[in-house]
């Protein structure tokens, strides 16, 4: 009972002090760097967001360190993608014992299967970013008021950013020829893409970076581009591209340069934004496919 | 199915099968042997813990130069041989056994190879990078297993005859020489060099089963070192050609069908091997008549 008392003395101390925080800025943890791309776009000035798996990590076999776990036990808020993805994140929550709640920013997606379990890659389609971006923004509102006018607006012009991105994936993928649009990326991050632009995606193994292919899986893949006349191989920022190299040897097909799925890269990288990530993705695989 | 088909079609096919089997006769050819004295030396763990002193090299290499295979794998080499020597210096000169100072010195290479990766706060996965894959095999990886390959089988000429006399009676051998320090080292770094071929071949974890699984196969069917050696190459080989050709036809990961074939015919000498197999203990008359 005497640790219980401490805690609530300690919980009433943080009550006191949170009004003067609330000056601050809205502290928020995303779990990865897209849906921290997102908060900060409809967040603005008024939220500080902290990223777990940054610039160019992988999302799948993250190991949360102690940091991670000081800073989701600070936040007010905590945004996560769902669908499966975030498979370290309970572990996480325990320990941490965050009471923040926790935003599924994926929520009122269909998800589309992969196997018997859920694509978790729904932010490849913009039409999806939408809804996260709509989740994102009713989250920030609810838990700081004072700034929700703030939110709405920078949501408002985010949308309309967003609206335009669409279109223009749209009429970029019109200027690939129907039979073209097939390539072959290193793991299926792309259902979402596919199904929303009708381009085709084969990935050598399933739908987790873990998983090692077998001879079977690659024999098959290059059976198939063969067979279809497959013109570009793709890599992604985050798996071994040794086998998409040794595919593309084998096969004649072209090395179409690196699409972003996971992860976006840092500052300096072609694509630090959302919208740069899938600019860069439908510039690479038009002037790939085109061609 | 003809038996063409099953058996040899998925190498005239297919670049990156050829690629494998090229791979994987390299890595037998060195790795077989090597077992063979690691087994007949009591070290066949060592080769696993060997593996994970190689880790902080890499992570080194990687923080210095990115994703350069050439990079890591002398970081690797490095960091292995460092560990080798160091624990094999503790051994000789004090009176700690090989296998406790070799378990120190690789467990603080491991942390510290650990907290290097995190250090890089990238959490990439740098094992994917390290250690390749069977079936991606490019010609830089290949040249490397090849290289290694060589080396192994030259160095291992030379220091034949004291490795033997150390792996049977290393007492005698310090009587009558002095070869049995330096050829020790040698040997220690031969093992470094195979973990490194075995990890581009096969990956983390099973980078030590195309070294042991053989040497142990061979020990139920030769007595001595030189048909050991014969006998644990052929069934590397054998394991190799048989666990691609089933990872082909049924969709395992190539790695683990290597070694899973491997252990397949180490249980099968274990029952029916000629020298000390279980069925031989049993019905030895059988076998004395023929």
């Amino acid at each position: 009972m005497r640790g219980c008392s401490a805690w609530m003395m300690a919980l009433a101390v943080l009550l006191i002090a949170t009004p003067l925080k609330a000056q601050d800025r809205l502290d928020v943890v995303a779990s990865f760097s897209i849906l921290a791309d997102f908060v900060r776009e409809v967040g603005g000035e008024r939220v500080d967001v902290t990223t777990l798996v940054g610039a160019n990590g992988d999302v799948h076999v993250y190991t949360p360190a102690p940091q991670d776990a000081k800073k989701v036990a600070d936040a007010r808020l905590l945004i996560v993608n769902g669908l499966g993805l975030e498979g370290w994140l309970p572990r996480l929550l325990q320990a941490s014992r965050s009471k923040a709640p926790i935003v599924v920013a994926s929520d009122g997606i269909t998800p589309l299967k992969l196997g018997s379990e859920a694509d978790p890659h729904a932010w490849q389609s913009v039409e999806n970013a939408k809804v996260y971006v709509k989740n994102i923004r009713n989250a920030l509102v609810q838990a700081d008021t004072a700034d929700a006018d703030d939110f709405r607006r920078n949501a408002e012009r985010y949308l309309a950013e967003l609206d335009a991105l669409e279109a223009e994936v749209r009429s970029e993928i019109e200027k690939i020829p129907p039979e073209r649009r097939k390539v072959i990326s290193t793991h299926g991050a792309f259902g979402y893409f596919a199904r929303s632009y009708g381009v085709e995606f084969i990935a050598p193994s399933g739908v987790s970076t873990e998983a090692e292919p077998s001879a079977r899986d690659v024999a098959a893949i290059i059976a198939r581009i063969k067979h279809d006349k497959i013109t570009a191989v793709f890599l992604e920022n985050i798996s071994d591209e040794r086998l998409i190299r040794r595919i593309s040897e084998e096969t004649g097909a072209r090395v179409g340069g690196t699409l972003y799925s996971d992860s976006l890269t840092d500052e300096k990288g072609v694509a630090p934004t959302y919208i740069a990530m899938v600019r860069h993705n439908i510039k690479a695989l038009t002037s790939a496919l085109s061609r | 199915m003809s038996i063409h088909d099953a058996l040899i079609a998925p190498f005239t096919e297919f670049e990156f099968m050829r690629r494998a089997l090229a791979a994987i006769i390299a890595v037998s050819l060195s790795g077989a042997p090597i077992g063979v004295f690691l087994m007949l030396r009591r070290m066949s763990l060592v080769g696993d813990a060997m593996a994970h002193a190689i880790l902080p090299g890499a992570a080194i290499g990687f923080l210095i130069s990115g994703l350069n295979l050439f990079a890591m794998t002398t970081g690797g080499l490095i960091a292995g041989f460092a560990v080798a020597i160091l624990a094999g210096l503790v051994s000789r000169t004090t009176g700690l056994k090989e296998d406790a100072s070799l378990a120190a010195f690789y467990l603080a290479s491991l942390a510290l190879g650990v907290s290097i990766v995190s250090i890089r706060g990238s959490n990439i996965d740098l094992l994917h990078v390290l250690f390749g894959n069977i079936l991606a095999m490019d010609d830089q990886t290949l040249l490397v297993i090849a290289a290694n390959t060589s080396i192994t089988l030259i160095v291992m000429a030379v220091i034949y005859r004291p490795l033997v006399i150390e792996s049977v009676d290393p007492l005698f051998l310090r009587t009558v020489s002095r070869a049995g320090a330096p050829a020790h080292y040698l040997f220690l770094a031969l093992v470094v060099i195979n973990l490194v071929n075995g990890f581009q071949a096969l990956g983390t974890l099973l980078a030590v089963g195309l070294m042991i699984l053989p040497a142990a196969i061979a020990r139920f069917w030769a007595r001595d070192i030189t048909g050991m050696i014969c006998v644990a190459v052929l069934s590397a080989l054998m394991s190799g050609y048989a666990g691609l050709v089933l990872s082909f036809q049924t969709g395992l990961p190539s790695g683990p069908a290597i070694i899973m074939v491997a252990a397949a015919l180490y249980v099968a000498s274990v029952l029916l091997g000629s020298v000390g197999g279980l069925v031989r203990q049993l019905f030895p008359g059988r076998h004395l008549e023929a």
